[in-house]
């Protein structure tokens, strides 16, 4: 895959690192304001999408990189049904059950096990949605070969 | 109710592209019409009048809410149909790598 | 309110009319973005703004991936068809009138099942909140999230959201096995 000019290719390094933070923002601020997992995903898969497209890439750079997302995703579903299932072992004995205390309202860290499964369905999405988008990239270099 | 009705009629303009194209990806894109149609439909029960958005804050301790349930139900649903039409598109640009076109019509002449 | 999403959800009616009807594949994929945004508007009037950004994003993301499929394999087979539909037949022939009507009658004897479906439903704007009337009691008490939606989605209905990442990743699963044309050595 072909990359694109210098100009293009320095305004995407520059914003990319950006949205990036910002997708971690959405994530950890998921249980305070509008967001969480769902869309800060959604925002880190745009980041890398953004340079994939800039920089372009060859074939066997964007495999490892597949290799690596997918591990990612399926790592951070393990996780997500991890905390789940500890649930079931401390206290009320019911899966998906805040095991955690619940703290002050409004606050950071607060509102028990919610940040933490924000944080791994966040991982979970953004590394499946870059992950199909490698795996079609990819398809389409391979089949101009 | 117009508005029930609105998002019916746009259901069936999703249903009448899946029917009536012979493009695949036109086809894709009737299934995401009807997909919408049924976020839309769902938001829309749960709105209050006047009611705020379902998050609080320092301003914004007590009162009317809209109902956060479909909402939360919309948001999953809107990932999985995301996932959803990857799994179409994939399965759009193997067909045409085998048979060098998206018109199923012709797909279905050049079987095998 | 309701006059504002009824212009809306008209404009998006024109636009998935237009896409469906468009001769080229990228301005129907672009039309398209016409609905998905529009869409986004409407749940940002519905005070959803969670489900507002979730919206913008993936319609974003499903407009590259959509865009990267069509790119270079369109055009020449959109020319075709439409030399194909006006096959020199007269534009009114009974076929033609027999399709209209079967459409018809599916739409009114679909829209004699909806009926049913709304009937039971609130008026616009008078919701009475059945189901969550429990969620949203004491917030702080109960799940501590401020964002009663994540609240929802992570405590309450932790069961659907374990069902939809599972749903992801056999997506995910899907596409690479469907794309995939040399095996791994």
């Amino acid at each position: 895959m072909k990359g694109m000019s210098v100009i293009v290719k320095k305004v995407a390094q520059l914003l990319s690192g950006l949205i990036f933070m910002y997708g971690v923002y959405i994530i950890t601020h998921g249980h305070l304001t509008p967001g969480g997992g769902f869309a800060g995903g959604a925002l880190l898969a745009g980041s890398m999408i953004l340079l994939v497209l800039a920089f372009g890439s060859d074939v066997m750079g964007l495999k490892k990189r597949e290799t690596g997302s997918s591990i990612i995703e399926n790592s951070a579903i393990l996780v997500f049904i991890l905390f789940a299932t500890i649930a079931m072992l401390v206290g009320t004995r019911v899966f998906f059950h805040n095991f955690l205390p619940g703290g002050t309202l409004g606050e950071l860290i607060s509102a028990g096990v919610i940040p933490l499964y924000n944080i791994f369905v966040g991982m979970e999405v953004g590394a499946a949605l870059f992950t199909i988008f490698l795996a079609l990239v990819i398809y389409k270099e391979e089949v101009l070969k | 109710m117009i508005l029930y009705l609105l998002c019916f009629l746009l259901f069936l303009i999703g249903l009448y592209g899946v029917i009536t194209r012979r493009n695949v990806i036109k086809i894709v894109i009737g299934l995401v019409f009807m997909e919408f149609s049924v976020f839309l439909l769902l938001v829309l029960v749960g709105y209050v009048e006047g009611g705020e958005a379902p998050i609080l804050d320092e301003t914004i301790v007590s009162g009317p809410f809209v109902d956060p349930l479909p909402q939360a139900m919309v948001l999953t649903a809107i990932v999985i149909g995301l996932a959803s039409n990857a799994m179409l598109l994939a399965i759009a640009i193997r067909l045409y790598k085998k048979y060098g076109t998206f018109d199923i019509r012709k797909i279905n002449e050049l079987k095998g | 309110m309701e006059a504002i999403l009824t212009i809306i959800l008209i404009f998006m009616i024109l636009g998935a009319i237009y896409s469906l009807h468009a001769r080229d594949l990228l301005s129907a994929l672009i039309s398209m973005g016409i609905v998905g945004y529009g869409l986004v508007i409407c749940f940002l009037l519905l005070k959803a703004p969670d489900l507002a950004i979730v919206q913008i994003l993936v319609e974003t993301i499903t407009l590259v991936i959509m865009v990267s499929v069509v790119l270079d394999s369109t055009r020449h087979e959109l020319k075709e068809k439409a030399s194909i539909v006006h096959d020199g037949q007269s534009f009114i022939n009974s076929r033609y009138v027999g399709n209209i009507f079967i459409g018809v009658l599916i739409a009114l004897v679909l829209l004699y099942t909806y009926h049913f479906a709304i009937e039971n439903l609130t008026p616009f704007g008078e919701h009475l909140m059945r189901m969550s009337g429990p969620y949203l009691e004491d917030p702080a008490a109960t799940t501590g999230s401020a964002n009663m939606v994540t609240g929802v989605v992570f405590d309450y209905r932790g069961y659907d959201t374990l069902g939809e990442a599972t749903i992801l990743v056999t997506a995910v699963v899907g596409v690479l096995t469907v794309l995939r044309i040399q095996g791994r050595k």
